[in-house]
């Protein structure tokens, strides 16, 4: 008995190891990822002159799925003050980041891209300032918030007043019922 | 009805004919205490003592409910619209939000056209760096010049005539969160204008330019030693708690100080006779408390200081150690009053923290201060010593406050009011809000937001945002009230006809009975409103009142920045309360000229 119970909690452990492996997931770094998003992968406009072109490369996030990224991302954002102008997403001093209209593009290469290269109406060039892997992990916690990265990894518990991403999808999804 | 004699506004001189008015143009800034009404609007508040009444009369409370719209411009902006019209010699003047852009309009011509249009051209940046949208609060007429500022931290002076830039001067740098929304103020032949960027880590100051040149005279800071903030032998503060050496800095931990807000971004009122201008400074910064142990002079303080020499005469300052973002920047309506039977120059200062106060503006003697809102974040103020007493479970910092009231747009913001000699009210656009908070560490990193608050505002008591009230400042009361279901975000207009002018944030602009708050007219203009109402005499000897709609602004970010209340933490936790707004009003800046018909 003693030992179906032991057979029991192990079986139970290894099922909490399972699914708490991407949770657990980390990258080691800082590895230089690559820059090809300076190249043609953030294009902001589907007008392309001249007539179809070939399709643009596709920029991952290679910081993208895990809670730990996500979790270092919310904390860098609130560290280098993103969320003075932007709040927790809802925006203030600078446009909302949960939306569904991106002005400069919301794939991850152009979230990317406009964080290292700042806009001119305001955003700035954080390019020099932030190295290359927490503006990664950047970028994933504002994926976070409109629930473009899996739910799994994403933070369901609000930090007391700040609410948290899954909250803001939530309440996102609610909306648009 | 109390005995009051309002200094700014002399009986009419109903013998000058129109022609002789506009030949007094150029002397028209030249007194305060003499400063007759002649049916122009030469600055933001109208005159120094920021009355914001006109003795224009044709337009009464019998026969406002014939008001139409004469003619309309659309400012070509979407941004919050909050400037108050210019009417110098039969042109109209309006400022845009960014970009800044500067109309003269054609009174003597139907349908007022365009005369020039002056583009400064700020730096795109600058936007980044409005805490509060891109507004603009307005310019200020002096010799023959529309001086006015832009969003990138610029002064300009345009030939009121022609539209040709006189002079540009450069006071601060983007690039350390500064900006300048503020209308400024020509007292003198100076030109007084401040920064913003309480949230941003800045230095606040205000400067004083040569109106000729552009040519900066003097800078007084708002925090640092007494060298720096101009306090000199001359200055006297009236309560011990201001008296000291070095308060600017020695109230701070450390280096604080060098970014510690103070900055003078919303209104200027001058006294001629007692050759003193007033304004108050923001809060101090970070919003988070716990950051800067101290009382952080001189932050929501109010000043009065010389034109010339920008020296200061004393200071008040009303929240030692802010710590609910209650800047001290309203106006500061100069009347002068007969209290307990001897008369007195007094200021009244509807301050963000709820109360109205009233002090002798040659000494810095508060008289009375009492709350014209709900306040529950702090429970009177001593007026042997001058301080306030904080509530002390409202405390912010890094614990959650809940039920603060009032928010930290406070009471009022800088939504100017107007008094009128008539009835002796003060008429007061203002907001009934309440808020939650909690801290959290700011990392102070040039030219971005230095906070570290996560806020969420909701309504107050009663459930409306808004209020519209008339106080007395005699008895220290509220006469009446009317309450709005968004917070009252335009100034306030009152006139000798006894019609008193507002806006509201669905877009309503409204004329109510000034003895009585009786609703008598209304026009829904194409957006909120966030503007200050003016009266001028046109050219055709017909009162018009001008009003600028456009939703935006602090309180109006939702609607004009297109920002997700799902998030209530947006807009410096204003996106809370105002989610709904965007129900209720789309964006847009225009300006709205209304006269009998």
């Amino acid at each position: 008995m003693k030992l179906t119970t032991v057979r029991n909690a192990s079986g139970l452990a290894i099922c909490f190891v399972v699914i708490a492996c991407q949770r657990q997931h980390q990258d080691i770094r800082p590895s230089p990822t690559q820059l090809a998003i300076y190249g043609d992968a953030a294009k902001e406009d589907a007008l392309r002159p001249g007539g179809p072109v070939s399709p643009q490369p596709t920029v991952n996030n290679p910081y993208n799925a895990s809670a730990y990224d996500i979790s270092e991302g919310q904390r860098l954002y609130n560290w280098y003050n993103c969320s003075g102008c932007h709040a927790n997403g809802g925006g203030g001093i600078g446009p909302p980041l949960i939306k569904q209209h991106w002005i400069y593009g919301g794939e991850p290469a152009n979230i990317f891209d406009t964080i290292v290269k700042g806009r001119p109406n305001g955003m700035p060039a954080w390019g020099g300032r932030i190295p290359e892997y927490q503006v990664w992990e950047i970028v994933a916690y504002i994926r976070s918030m409109n629930g473009e990265q899996p739910r799994s990894a994403t933070a369901s518990r609000a930090d007391m007043i700040q609410p948290s991403p899954q909250t803001l999808v939530n309440r996102t999804n609610d909306q648009t019922k | 009805m109390p005995r009051i004699r309002e200094e700014a506004v002399l009986p009419r001189r109903a013998s000058y004919g129109w022609a002789l008015i506009l030949l007094a143009v150029a002397p028209l800034t030249a007194q305060i205490q003499n400063q007759p009404d002649d049916g122009q609007w030469p600055m933001a508040a109208k005159n120094y003592a920021s009355t914001r009444y006109s003795t224009l009369g044709q337009v009464n409370r019998d026969n406002v409910t014939s008001l139409k719209l004469a003619w309309s411009f659309s400012t070509g902006t979407t941004h919050g619209n909050e400037a108050a019209p210019l009417v110098v010699s039969n042109t109209l003047y309006v400022v845009t939000p960014f970009p800044n852009d500067l109309y003269a309009l054609d009174l003597t011509k139907p349908g007022a056209p365009m005369k020039w249009v002056y583009e400064p051209n700020p730096s795109p940046s600058s936007q980044g760096v409005a805490c509060c949208d891109t507004v603009n609060r307005g310019a200020a007429y002096w010799n023959g010049k529309i001086i006015y500022n832009t969003l990138d931290v610029q002064t300009v002076a345009v030939d009121a005539n022609t539209g040709k830039e006189v002079w540009r001067t450069k006071l601060g740098d983007i690039n350390l969160g500064e900006s300048i929304t503020m209308a400024p103020l020509v007292a003198k032949g100076i030109v007084l204008v401040g920064n913003s960027g309480g949230e941003f880590g800045v230095r606040g100051w205000l400067c004083g330019l040569d109106a000729e040149t552009g040519k900066i005279k003097w800078r007084a800071y708002g925090t640092g030693p007494d060298k720096d903030v101009l306090i000199g032998p001359n200055f006297k503060p009236f309560y011990a708690k201001d008296r000291g050496t070095d308060l600017g800095m020695k109230t701070w931990p450390g280096q604080a100080w060098k970014i510690g807000g103070a900055t003078a971004w919303s209104w200027i009122s001058y006294d001629q006779a007692l050759d003193l201008f007033y304004y108050g400074t923001s809060n101090p910064g970070p919003w988070n408390p716990e950051q800067r142990p101290g009382d952080n002079k001189w932050g929501s303080s109010l000043f009065a200081r010389r034109p010339e020499t920008g020296e200061a005469i004393w200071a008040y300052q009303i929240s030692p150690h802010d710590i609910h973002d209650y800047d001290a920047v309203n106006e500061n309506i100069l009347l002068d009053l007969a209290i307990n039977g001897s008369q007195r120059k007094v200021l009244a200062h509807p301050d963000r923290d709820g109360y109205l106060y009233l002090m002798d503006r040659a000494t810095g003697e508060v008289i009375s201060a009492q709350t014209f809102g709900y306040v529950n974040t702090s429970e009177g103020v001593d007026l042997k010593s001058g301080l306030i007493k904080m509530n002390p479970t409202k405390q912010t910092g890094y614990n959650t406050v809940r039920d603060a009231c009032p928010a930290p747009p406070g009471v009022k913001d800088w939504t100017p009011s107007a008094f009128s000699p008539k009835t002796g009210l003060i008429y007061i656009p203002h907001n009934n809000l309440c808020y939650e908070s909690q801290a959290v560490q700011a990392n102070y990193i040039a030219g971005t937001p230095f906070v570290g608050m996560n806020v969420r505002m909701y309504a107050g008591p009663g459930g409306n945002r808004g209020v519209f009230s008339a106080w007395d400042p005699v008895q220290a009361k509220t006469i009446w009230s009317i309450n709005e279901a968004f917070p009252v975000w335009s100034g306030a207009l009152a006139t000798a006809g006894d019609v008193v002018f507002y806006g509201t944030m669905e877009g309503w602009f409204k004329a109510v009975d000034a003895q009585t708050g009786r609703p008598l007219w209304q026009f829904k203009t194409g957006s909120g409103i966030i503007g200050q109402p003016v009266a001028y005499k046109g050219p055709d000897g017909k009162e018009y009142i001008a009003i600028l709609s456009g939703v935006g602004g602090w309180s109006g970010g939702v609607v004009s920045g297109g920002l997700n209340a799902v998030d209530g933490t947006g807009a410096l936790g204003f996106l809370n309360a105002m989610s709904d707004l965007g129900k209720y009003t789309t964006k847009g800046g225009m300006l709205y000229v209304f006269s009998l018909p």
